[in-house]
C-alpha cells in the first residue's frame, strides 16, 4: 500500500511541476492543482497507515488502546483541502478575468508589468 | 503565563472586519470605523507589547487542551513586537487608504478585506503551532489576492497571475515540508518540535526539512532565486495596498524563517553557508536591479529585495549581535517601507506619473512636503542617526566578530548601492528642473481632493516619519528590545518552558 501512495504522489508531483512550466494559463491552475493534491497525499502517507481501529474512545475506556489510526492527518487533510478549493476558485476565476482582460493565454505574452513607464 | 488575552489582536480584526461588512455601501462610515479601529488594534497590541515586555511570555490554549496536541498562541516578545509594529502600519495605511484609495475599490470591499489581512499577519505572529502558522499564512495570501486584483486593471491581472502562482507554489513547498516534520517527529506544536527535531538520528532527512522550509519562506519573503514575482507584481495595485504589501508581506516570510531557524531546526555548517550565501546575492540582485529601473514604485520594490537580504543576512552569521541586528532592521523596514510606499502614492497623485524620466522639479514646488519625504529617504540609506543606520551597525559587528568578511563586503556594498539609489531618486523627483506633463484624464489629481483627504495622506506619511526618527533617536530602547528578542530566540527554553509546562 505504501509504495503505490509513493509512486502515486512523486506521479503527482511531478505532473504538477511538469504542467505550472508550461506557458497556458490553464495549464498553470490544472499543474497547482495537481500539486495540492500530492501535498495532501503525503500528509496521509507519512501520519503513517496501519491497519487499524478509527480513534474513537469506547464508553467503558478511559484511553485509545491497541492499534488505531492517527486523527491528527486526516484533519490536517481535511483543513488544506478546504483552504485549497479556496484558492483553486480564486485562481481559476482571476485565470478567466486575465483572459478576458488581457486576450491571451500565453505566460510569455504577459509581460506589460515588466515594461518601462 | 497563560491568558486567552493573547489572541485579542487577532479577533478585534476579525470583528472589525465582520463589522466593515455590515456597512458594505457605506463608505465614509467604513473610513470611520476602518481608522477608529486601527487606532483602538494599536492601543491593544501596545498593552500586549508591555504586558510581555514586564511578565514575561504569555500562552494560550485553543479549546484549553494541554500544550502539544491543541493550538497554542504564544505571545513572546518577538511576537508582541511584530503584532505591534502591524498595528503600526496598519493604522498609517488605513489613513493612508481614506485618502488615496477610489470609492469604486471601497464598493467592492476594500476595508473589510484590508482587515482580514491584517488579522491574518497578526495570526501568523501568534501562532505557536506550525500548521496554524500554514492556515495563517493562506488568510494572508487569499486577502493579499483580493486587494491585489481589486479594481482589476489589465497591469493589475498580470502582476496577480505571478503573484497568485508563486504563493500557491510557496503554500504547496510549506504544506510538504510540515507533512515531511510531521512524519518526523508526530507533532506540530513548535516548543515540541523543537525539543522532539534536535533528538532525530537521521540528519539528512531534517536537513532536507529544513531546506523545503527555506524554500517555501524564501519566496514569501522574496529571497535571491525565488524574488523575480515581487518587482512584477508589487508596483500594479494601488499606493496604499503596496504600502502594506512592501511593509508586511515579505516581513512576514522573514519573521517565519528567523522563528524555524532559530527554535525548530538550528543550523548546522552546511545551512549557515546557504543562508548567507543567498543574502549576499539577494543584496546584490536587489540593489543592482533597483539601479537600473525608471519607475518609481519599481525601485522601491527592488529596494525591498534588497533590504531583505540584509535580515537575512544576521540570520546566516547566527550571532546574537546579528540576529540584534536583524531584529532592528526589521522594525526600521516595515516603518520605512511602508512610508516610501506612501511617498511615492503621494507623488504620483501631484505629478501624475511614477516615472524618474518625467519627474522633476519636486522641491522647487513643493519644499516642505520634500522635506518630509526626505525623512524615510535618507533613513533607509542609513544615514546617522536616522534608523536605518544603528541596524546595519550591529549586522557589521556580527560579521565582523565571527570572521564572515565577504558577507560583511556584501552588506555595505548593499548600503552603497541604495546610497546610488536614493542619490538618483533624489536628483531625478526633487532636483531635476519640473517637465511640463500632459494632464491625464483617468488620474484623480492631489489638488482635485477634499481637504480632508489630503491631510489623511499626508497625515500618515508624517506618523510614519515621526516614528522612523523616534526609532533613530530613541535606538537604546529599541536595541534594548532587539536584545531582548535576540536573546530569547538565541536560547528558546524560555519560550518552550512557557508553552509546555515547567515539568517537560
Amino acid at each position: 500500500m505504501e509504495i503505490l501512495l509513493v509512486i502515486l504522489i512523486g506521479l503527482l508531483y511531478a505532473a504538477g511541476i511538469y504542467m505550472i512550466l508550461r506557458r497556458s494559463l490553464v495549464k498553470l491552475i490544472i499543474g497547482l492543482i495537481l500539486l495540492g493534491n500530492g501535498a495532501n497525499m503525503l500528509i496521509f502517507l507519512l501520519g503513517k497507515i496501519v491497519k487499524g481501529k478509527p480513534p474513537i474512545i469506547e464508553a467503558t475506556g478511559k484511553a485509545l488502546e491497541g492499534l488505531y489510526a492517527d486523527p491528527i492527518p486526516q484533519a490536517l487533510i481535511l483543513t488544506a483541502i478546504v483552504i485549497s478549493f479556496g484558492l483553486q476558485a480564486f485562481a481559476i476565476i482571476l485565470i478567466k478575468r486575465a483572459y478576458k482582460v488581457i486576450k491571451t493565454d500565453d505566460l510569455d505574452e504577459m509581460n506589460a508589468t515588466d515594461e518601462d513607464l | 503565563m497563560s491568558s486567552p488575552f493573547v489572541v485579542l489582536p487577532i479577533i478585534f480584526q476579525l470583528f472589525l472586519a465582520i463589522l466593515l461588512m455590515f456597512c458594505w455601501t457605506q463608505i465614509n462610515v467604513q473610513k470611520l470605523i476602518s481608522v477608529v479601529g486601527s487606532l483602538i488594534a494599536v492601543i491593544i497590541s501596545v498593552v500586549l507589547f508591555v504586558t510581555v515586555w514586564n511578565q514575561g511570555i504569555y500562552t494560550t490554549q485553543a479549546g484549553n487542551w494541554v500544550a502539544p496536541f491543541g493550538i497554542t498562541f504564544v505571545a513572546d516578545t518577538f511576537s508582541s513586537l511584530m503584532v505591534l509594529l502591524t498595528a503600526l502600519a496598519g493604522l498609517a495605511v488605513a489613513v493612508f487608504s481614506v485618502g488615496s484609495v477610489r470609492n469604486v475599490r471601497i464598493k467592492f470591499g476594500y476595508f473589510p478585506i484590508y482587515h482580514f489581512l491584517l488579522m491574518g499577519l497578526s495570526g501568523a505572529f501568534l501562532a505557536g503551532d506550525i500548521f496554524n502558522l500554514y492556515v495563517w499564512f493562506e488568510i494572508i495570501i487569499i486577502s493579499s489576492f483580493v486587494l491585489i486584483t481589486i479594481g482589476g486593471e489589465k497591469a493589475q491581472l498580470e502582476g496577480a497571475v505571478k503573484y497568485v502562482t508563486m504563493n500557491l507554489l510557496a503554500s504547496v513547498i510549506f504544506l510538504t515540508a510540515i507533512a515531511i516534520l510531521y512524519g518526523l517527529t508526530g507533532s506540530l506544536n513548535m516548543a515540541d518540535l523543537s525539543i522532539k527535531v534536535a533528538e532525530i538520528e537521521n540528519r539528512g532527512l531534517v536537513n532536507v526539512t529544513s531546506i523545503l522550509f527555506l524554500v517555501g519562506f524564501g519566496i514569501k519573503s522574496a529571497v535571491f532565486p525565488l524574488y523575480f514575482w515581487l518587482p512584477a507584481s508589487y508596483h500594479t495595485p494601488p499606493p496604499a495596498i503596496s504600502a502594506i504589501f512592501g511593509g508586511l508581506l515579505t516581513k512576514v516570510g522573514v519573521y517565519a524563517m528567523i522563528r524555524v531557524f532559530t527554535l525548530i531546526f538550528i543550523p548546522d555548517e552546511f545551512m549557515i553557508t546557504l543562508i548567507s550565501g543567498m543574502a549576499a546575492i539577494t543584496i546584490l540582485s536587489g540593489g543592482i536591479g533597483a539601479l537600473i529601473q525608471n519607475n518609481l514604485r519599481k525601485i522601491f520594490s527592488y529596494l525591498i529585495i534588497c533590504h531583505i537580504g540584509f535580515m537575512v543576512a544576521g540570520l546566516g552569521i547566527y550571532t546574537e549581535v546579528a540576529i540584534i541586528g536583524s531584529v532592528f532592521y526589521l522594525i526600521h523596514d516595515i516603518i520605512v517601507k511602508t512610508c516610501l510606499f506612501m511617498v511615492s502614492g503621494l507623488i504620483f497623485k501631484i505629478k501624475g506619473t511614477y516615472s524618474l524620466r518625467l519627474l522633476g522639479g519636486f522641491y522647487k514646488e513643493y519644499p516642505k512636503l520634500s522635506l518630509l519625504m526626505a525623512i524615510p529617504l535618507f533613513s533607509l540609506v542609513g544615514i546617522p542617526p536616522l534608523s536605518g543606520f544603528w541596524a546595519k551597525l550591529f549586522l557589521l559587528e556580527g560579521g565582523l566578530s565571527v570572521g564572515n568578511y565577504w558577507l560583511v563586503g556584501f552588506i555595505l556594498l548593499g548600503s552603497f548601492l541604495t546610497l546610488i539609489i536614493i542619490a538618483k531618486v533624489w536628483a531625478g523627483v526633487f532636483w531635476k528642473d519640473a517637465i511640463e506633463l500632459p494632464v491625464k484624464k483617468q488620474v484623480k489629481y492631489f489638488h482635485e481632493l477634499k481637504p480632508l483627504k489630503k491631510q489623511a495622506m499626508i497625515g500618515s506619511i508624517v506618523f510614519l516619519s515621526v516614528l522612523s526618527l523616534g526609532i533613530g533617536f530613541g535606538a537604546e530602547f529599541v536595541i534594548q528590545v532587539a536584545t531582548r528578542v535576540a536573546e530569547s530566540l538565541m536560547n528558546p527554553k524560555e519560550y518552550i518552558e512557557a508553552v509546555l509546562g515547567q515539568t517537560n
